[in-house]
């Protein structure tokens, strides 16, 4: 092996300390052309949140509220309209900030679709040893580096290493991805549906590898779902998106205990319960979610709310801290917004 | 949908491979009698071709006053002798030479070139993918036959000058599946992936995006090459292709037309000839392809 | 869908003025002087002038271009070389005899294909649906020039039946529907209606033997519907693109049936277009690949217009 052909990628340095969030999100937005009219779809609004080092932040939402557009972003797979992004204090594609491939190595994301995700002709061994490679690896060292991988992933290398993916199930895939990621030594990864795919009881051994592997290596996890129980099991801190907004954004037991905003109290009682004994009755949001292109003025929520008043189509709600680390965006947690309901509540906050 | 897409992949020839594969596709191509017989003849047809001029009984140039328009199955001439004394056996094999390159080569080189173009403008997209396809949308609004003709028309007889011709008809075709594979293919999670491992174009096309087109790709080209071989033929029949006094099936048949009134068998014998080479690799395809279908 | 059909035609105007752009320079891509094909190579200086003049070669490619595309749009094509008539009056009457072979072929070939493709895709796997991959994968492989050959070996040398050649005794001015007329047109007409008939065979084929296996003609049947109302059903479900693959098909016929008209030295376009190679007629050539050209582009978009009629799914969008 020549010299010149490092066999380890050179490690990745904390910048900003403890206190400095690994990602700050500030105001990201992103708008689709409609074909043949006028009409953009506003997929992402405006939407800012802070990411801190070594927690698992999860963000939830129904199908089309922008979690996953959210994700494209920030992986900059595809460019924003207008928004920030800081990454361990660095801006990212700004001038003087980070460079896009040292980005790329920090950041990496496991897919939803286990077999779209992998190249049908690369081996196991040869999809997790590819990035590694383009950033300089010498093949022998990535592929040593894969088969390393593999095994921290669960799946002895001589067995599984030089299958192809449609020999692989849909457990073993995300293994793969995930230890494809990992080949990186990402400090962020964002899982975009990572185990929505998958059988249950395959998804709690994924979702145990990924607690474990976070524990290991000191990684901050951005976990996308719509499924509340898995995001429950484990995020530190929720984000509840509603049609390209944040609408409400909290530590995991909080909100799901004490859910502020009237979307989250609906999302969090249609889950099916666990319990014979408790059983959920009737499903509290009604209708539709409407269109992306024409949302309703104001509060988007409000059309499906069962607290809309005028005050609602009036202004649009930005977030408020209702509890310490707990904000929410309702008319009703500000006195001032013209709610009647809104004091009654306020009094309430800052509770517990 | 991105399953769908997958499917199609790894429907395509080179997205298994797999040890085992090939065998399972020819023991099922063993299996289909239509195959193996088409399988046979177009080899035999190859050989003869190729081996022309040591398997070949007599001198293709060679004429003779005397002999001329023998009937099949005369002294000395297995299949006759065409308008000039030749025989024609030997004018078959030697004419098989030209016709299969003619038939081939076009698709060739069209695969190469079309490929290349058809993988940058799916990958590039946006106003790049616009101007390359508007651009060959011109090409497509003619009909391949009357831009062949015209082509080789303009360029005058020659063979070059018809495998040009043929080459540029059979570009934008497959430049309008390549683009359309890589665009789609494009679109799946694992080229994002790739994208994500911060490599660049040239390396993302050449080991995630290439290898899942080139197989679509070319099974579509596998069927372009009996529609070369007939063209290529047609034009050596109009007189824009080979020239005499060479061996080629089509040309072949353009001077020999004269004598249907005498001998009507020998003058259609060389179309015969692309008549059966072409349903031969017709059927061989057809047989491949639905082997590759059985899947894992 | 208005929406639709406007931006069709916006979409066709510069592919068809990219067709005349091709057309026009298709002919100057040979080697060689093209005042070769006009005056001999030893004419006087003067004499050689005028003509560059008559024919507009002393002007440079894109006025030249300009000035022909002008003359086109008001339906002067210039003067042919060989025979000094305008060009496109030659064209149009070829036109009219292709037209004629190539409606009687499509006829024919789709009509037929259908028919066959239809039967065999209901009764998949049954011996019509043999005969038909049969019909398709000899049309698809065979050389209609030879197979232009044969029949006429078959009916014209060996029975007599059908004359070789021609387009009757009238030559390539007038047309009557007559037997004499219609003799000739039998042979050429069969020839080129091998080719589509492959193609709409398999095409329809599949798309029957599709169709009829969809969840909603099994739902149909179960509620009782008789077979020739599920019938109707089916065939609206392929008729869009059955007529596209058929427009297609004319289309090809159209621009196509050099090789055809070739054999059977039958008057129309490929014919015309035969000797206007041969003769390097520069205007004569110009002009028929843009008439040809131009009537496939006319047809896509006919083809394409019609697609809403016949596909509910189009309207709507």
């Amino acid at each position: 092996m020549n010299e010149s052909t490092p066999i380890a990628l050179p490690s990745l340095v904390d910048r900003g300390g403890p206190a400095q969030p690994l990602l700050i999100i500030d105001r990201l937005r992103k708008h689709f052309a409609v074909r043949g009219s006028k009409a953009v779809v506003r997929a992402v609004d405006g939407v800012s949140f802070t990411v801190a080092k070594g927690e698992t932040l999860g963000i939830v939402g129904e199908s089309g509220c922008g979690k996953s557009t959210t994700a494209r972003l920030i992986a900059r797979l595809m460019p924003a309209d207008a928004g920030e992004m800081v990454f361990d204090g660095d801006g990212v594609g700004q001038f003087g900030g980070m460079a896009l491939k040292d980005y790329r190595r920090n950041l990496q994301m496991v897919f939803q679709d286990s077999l779209a995700s992998l190249n049908p002709r690369l081996t196991a061994l040869d999809a997790i040893a590819y990035g590694p490679q383009v950033h300089g690896l010498g093949k022998a060292a990535a592929l040593s580096r894969a088969a390393e991988l593999l095994v921290r992933v669960g799946l002895a290398p001589n067995q599984f290493g030089s299958r192809y993916p449609h020999e692989l199930s849909g457990g073993q895939r995300q293994r793969v991805n995930i230890a494809r990621a990992l080949a990186f030594e990402p400090r962020l990864l964002i899982l975009d549906e990572a185990v929505a795919a998958l059988d249950k009881s395959v998804q709690a051994q994924v979702l145990n590898l990924l607690q474990a592997l976070k524990a290991e290596r000191g990684l901050t996890y951005l976990f996308i779902s719509h499924d509340l129980h898995v995001v429950h099991y484990l995020a530190d801190r929720v984000l509840v998106m509603y049609l390209g907004l944040v609408v409400e954004v909290g530590p995991v037991e909080r909100l799901y205990a004490q859910p502020r905003h009237p979307y989250t109290r609906a999302l969090l009682s249609a889950v099916p319960s666990m319990d014979p004994a408790r059983r959920t009755e009737r499903s509290p949001l009604s209708g539709d979610p409407p269109n992306l292109i024409n949302p309703p003025s104001g509060c988007r929520f409000r059309d499906r709310c069962a607290h809309a008043h005028a005050a609602c189509a009036a202004a649009a709600p930005v977030l408020r801290e209702t509890a310490p680390g707990h904000w929410a965006a309702c008319h009703l947690d500000d006195p001032s917004s013209g709610h009647p309901e809104a004091p009654a509540r306020a009094a309430m906050a800052f509770t517990a | 949908m991105p399953t769908a897409v997958v499917a199609l992949v790894l429907a395509s020839p080179a997205a298994a491979p797999r040890r085992g594969y090939w065998h399972g596709v020819a023991r099922q191509l063993a299996r289909n009698p239509v195959a193996v017989v088409s399988a046979s003849l177009l080899l035999l047809i190859v050989l003869a071709a190729l081996f022309a001029p040591w398997l070949a009984p007599a001198d293709p140039y060679k004429a003779s006053m005397i002999r001329r328009l023998l009937p099949i199955g005369s002294v000395g001439h297995l299949l006759g002798s065409d308008e000039l004394g030749r025989d024609m056996l030997t004018r078959l094999m030697y004419g098989g030479r030209l016709s299969l390159l003619m038939g081939v080569l076009p698709v060739l080189f069209a695969f190469v070139i079309g490929t290349s173009i058809g993988v940058i403008a799916g990958y590039v997209g946006g106003w790049v993918n616009m101007a390359i396809m508007r651009t060959f949308d011109v090409f497509y609004a003619f009909p391949s036959v009357l831009l062949a003709v015209a082509i080789a028309g303009a360029l005058g007889p020659g063979m070059s000058n018809s495998l040009i011709a043929l080459t540029l008809v059979f570009v934008p075709q497959v430049v309008r599946v390549a683009e359309s594979v890589t665009t789609q293919v494009r679109q799946l999670d694992y080229v994002d992936a790739a994208r994500l491992s911060g490599a660049g174009p040239l390396s993302i096309i050449r080991v995630h995006v290439l290898g899942n087109v080139l197989g679509p790709v070319f099974v579509y080209a596998t069927g372009l090459v009996s529609v070369s071989l007939i063209l290529a033929s047609g034009l050596s029949f109009l007189g824009l292709g080979v020239k005499p006094p060479e061996a080629e099936w089509g040309l072949m048949l353009n001077t020999l037309r004269s004598a249907i009134y005498i001998n009507p068998t020998l003058a259609a014998l060389p179309g015969a000839m692309i008549f059966v080479t072409s349903m031969a690799f017709n059927l061989l395809a057809d047989g491949v392809r639905s082997a590759m279908d059985i899947r894992l | 869908m208005l929406a639709y059909l406007f931006k069709r035609l916006l979409y066709t105007l510069p592919i068809a003025l990219g067709v005349t752009l091709v057309s026009f320079t298709l002919v100057y891509l040979a080697p060689g002087d093209p005042l070769n094909a006009i005056a001999p190579a030893d004419a006087p200086a003067d004499v050689i002038e005028t003509l560059k003049a008559t024919y507009g070669l002393d002007r440079p490619m894109p006025v030249r271009y300009a000035l022909w595309l002008t003359r086109a749009l008001h339906g002067d094509l210039g003067a042919s070389i060989a025979t000094g008539r305008s060009v496109a009056s030659e064209v149009l009457s070829a036109a009219g005899n292709t037209l004629l072979l190539a409606a009687v072929a499509a006829v024919a070939g789709v009509g037929i294909g259908c028919v066959l493709g239809a039967l065999a895709g209901y009764h998949a796997g049954g011996w019509v649906d043999r005969i038909a991959s049969a019909v398709s994968v000899v049309g698809v492989s065979v050389p209609h020039y030879w197979l232009g050959l044969v029949l006429t070996i078959v009916f014209s040398v060996k029975l007599g039946w059908l004359p070789a050649m021609g387009a009757g005794p009238g030559g390539s001015g007038e047309w009557l529907w007559d037997a004499d007329h219609l003799s000739c047109l039998i042979l050429p007409a069969a020839t080129l209606s091998v080719i589509p008939m492959g193609i709409i065979t398999r095409t329809v084929r599949a798309l029957v033997a599709d169709t009829v296996n969809q969840e909603f003609v099994v739902a149909l049947r179960a509620r009782g519907l008789s077979s020739a109302a599920v019938f109707r059903h089916v065939a609206k479900n392929a008729a869009p693109t059955v007529l596209a693959v058929a427009g297609l098909q004319v289309g090809y016929l159209m621009g196509g049936s050099i090789l055809v008209e070739t054999v059977f030295a039958w008057p129309g376009t490929g014919f015309l277009l035969n000797t206007a190679i041969f003769q390097r007629d520069i205007p004569l050539l110009q002009g028929i690949i843009l008439v040809l050209c131009l009537f496939f582009v006319a047809l896509n978009l006919l083809v394409d217009l019609a697609q809403p009629l016949l596909d509910p799914r189009i309207r709507r969008a």
